[in-house]
C-alpha cells in the first residue's frame, strides 16, 4: 500500500515536472504583449500579435515572439504589424525607441506614428521638394543637419505611400 | 442730519458672517453686488475647467499607454535606485496656474517632507516646471535650485515640450546617484496622488541587473533610448498632471460657486431684514409724531 503511494507520487511529481518543461514553450508560442504608441494615439497595448517588422537604426527586424531582449532606435519608415488572424497593418513612424524585454514584451513607442492611409501623397512630394530646397540653400552646418533629417524624413514617407 | 441718522439702523448680524456692528442697506446692497460678480467669474471659471478637463481626459488616455510603454523597459530589466546615496536630482511638475485647490501646495508639501527629512551631508538638487510650486519650494530651498521652467500651463503639455525639459535636464552636469521625477496622477475627478517616478542616467542603465541579457546594444543606443525615454516619461507625468489640476480646478471653482451661493443667500437675509426694519422705523416714527400733535 505504501510502495503504492510512493509509485503515485512519483508519477505525480514527473507529470508536473513535464507540465512545467511544456508550459514556457506554450506561453513561447502564443504571448506577445506589443504596444505601438505615439503621444496622441494608441495602435496597440499589450497585444497580441503574430509578427511586427520595425526599421531600426541599425537595420530593419522583424519581431516574433521569444524575440532576444534588446532595445533599439526607430528610424524613419514603415511599421508593419501582423496581427493573429493573418490580416497585416501599416504605419508610418518618425522616430523613438523599441524595447523587447525578457517577458516577449515589446514595446514600440514613436514621436509620430500613423497609419498609411491617413498620409498624403501630394504633401509629401511638396515636402520632399521643399527639403531638397533647403538642403541646398543651408548655410551652417546645423541647418544643413536639419534639411538632411527632413530630406530623411520624406523621403521614407514618399516610400511608404508609393510601396503601399 | 436727523434723516440721514434715521436710515443707519443696527443690524443684528448672524453669527456665521464676518462681525459688522453697523450696516447700511447701502453697504449690504454693495457687498451682495461683488459677492455675485464673484460667484459669476467662478462659475465660469468652472465651465472652462469643465472644458479644459474634458479635453485633458481625452488627452490622458492614450498618454497612459505610451508612459506604461516606457516605464516597461526599467522595470523588466530590474533598474533599481540605491536611495541610501546622497544626491538626489528631484523633476517638478507642476504649472503656472493657480486657483485650483491643493494640487501644487500638495506636490511641494510632499517634496518639502522629503528633502527635510534627509540626513546630513546629503544634497538635492530641484528642477522645477511651472511658478506655483517653484514659489512654494523657493521659499525654503532658494540654493538647491538647478534649473526652473515657467510659461507652463497655459495650454496643454505637448511631447515638444516635454522633449525641451528632457534636453536641458539632460545637458545639467550635476552628478546625481538617483533621479525622480514628482506629479499628480490622476485618479478620478476628486482624486489625484503625488506620485514618484524614478529616472536613470545612461551610467545607470548601463550596469542594470538584467543589461546583459539584452543583445546589440551600443553606446549610441543607449544614449538615444535613455534620452527618448526620458522625454517619454516627462511627456506621461505632464499629462498627468493637467488632467489632475483640470479636474482640480473644476471642483475647487464649484465649490466656491457654492460657498458664494450660500453667502448671496445670507446677504439677501440680512438685507431685507434691514429694510423691514427701516420702513417699521420711519412708520413707528411717523405715528408717534402725529399722536403727539
Amino acid at each position: 500500500m505504501a510502495g503504492l503511494m510512493r509509485s503515485g507520487m512519483r508519477v505525480s511529481a514527473l507529470a508536473r515536472q513535464c507540465s512545467r518543461i511544456l508550459i514556457p514553450q506554450q506561453r513561447g508560442y502564443a504571448d506577445m504583449a506589443f504596444t505601438l504608441a505615439s503621444p496622441t494615439d494608441v495602435y496597440y497595448a499589450s497585444a497580441n500579435v503574430k509578427q511586427v517588422d520595425v526599421p531600426s537604426f541599425s537595420g530593419s527586424f522583424g519581431i516574433l515572439p521569444n524575440h532576444v531582449p534588446s532595445l533599439a532606435v526607430l528610424k524613419p519608415g514603415v511599421v508593419t504589424v501582423f496581427e493573429q488572424d493573418g490580416s497585416n497593418k501599416k504605419f508610418f513612424v518618425s522616430s523613438g525607441s523599441i524595447s523587447i524585454n525578457d517577458d516577449s514584451s515589446v514595446q514600440v513607442l514613436a514621436e509620430e506614428a500613423h497609419p498609411l492611409d491617413r498620409l498624403d501623397a501630394q504633401a509629401i512630394r511638396e515636402g520632399v521638394t521643399k527639403a531638397q530646397h533647403d538642403l541646398s540653400a543651408a548655410s551652417s552646418d546645423r541647418a544643413k543637419a536639419e534639411a538632411q533629417i527632413a530630406l530623411e524624413c520624406y523621403e521614407a514617407l514618399q516610400k511608404a505611400v508609393e510601396g503601399h | 442730519m436727523e434723516a440721514l441718522l434715521a436710515r443707519t439702523v443696527p443690524v443684528l448680524t448672524p453669527q456665521w458672517t464676518q462681525v459688522r456692528s453697523m450696516a447700511t442697506l447701502k453697504d449690504i446692497r454693495v457687498r451682495l453686488k461683488s459677492v455675485t460678480n464673484i460667484q459669476k467669474i467662478t462659475k465660469s471659471m468652472k465651465m472652462v475647467s469643465a472644458a479644459k478637463y474634458a479635453k485633458a481626459e481625452r488627452e490622458l488616455r492614450p498618454a497612459r499607454p505610451f508612459g506604461s510603454g516606457a516605464k516597461a523597459f526599467f522595470e523588466k530589466a530590474e533598474l533599481n535606485q540605491d536611495k541610501s546615496q546622497p544626491n538626489q536630482l528631484i523633476i517638478v511638475l507642476s504649472s503656472d496656474r493657480g486657483l485650483c485647490g491643493g494640487i501644487h501646495s500638495g506636490l511641494s508639501r510632499e517634496l518639502r517632507n522629503l528633502v527635510n527629512a534627509k540626513p546630513a551631508g546629503t544634497d538635492t538638487k530641484f528642477v522645477v516646471l511651472g511658478d506655483k510650486a517653484r514659489g512654494i519650494l523657493q521659499r525654503t530651498f532658494k540654493d538647491k535650485f538647478l534649473l526652473s521652467f515657467n510659461d507652463y500651463g497655459r495650454k496643454p503639455p505637448t511631447f515638444a515640450d516635454a522633449a525641451l525639459v528632457a534636453n536641458a535636464v539632460l545637458d545639467q552636469d550635476y552628478k546625481f546617484d538617483y533621479a525622480s521625477l514628482y506629479f499628480n496622477t490622476f485618479r478620478s475627478v476628486v482624486s489625484y496622488r503625488v506620485t514618484e517616478q524614478p529616472i536613470f542616467s545612461r551610467d545607470q542603465i548601463a550596469a542594470a541587473g538584467k543589461i546583459n541579457l539584452y543583445d546589440s546594444i551600443d553606446e549610441e543606443v543607449l544614449r538615444s533610448f535613455n534620452e527618448y525615454a526620458l522625454a517619454s516619461l516627462i511627456y506621461y507625468g505632464m499629462k498627468e498632471g493637467a488632467c489632475s489640476e483640470q479636474s482640480s480646478r473644476m471642483t475647487a471653482m464649484e465649490a466656491a460657486s457654492k460657498n458664494a451661493g450660500e453667502m448671496i443667500g445670507r446677504l439677501t437675509l440680512t438685507f431685507n431684514r434691514t429694510r423691514q426694519a427701516v420702513i417699521t422705523k420711519e412708520l413707528i416714527e411717523i405715528i408717534s409724531g402725529a399722536a403727539a400733535i
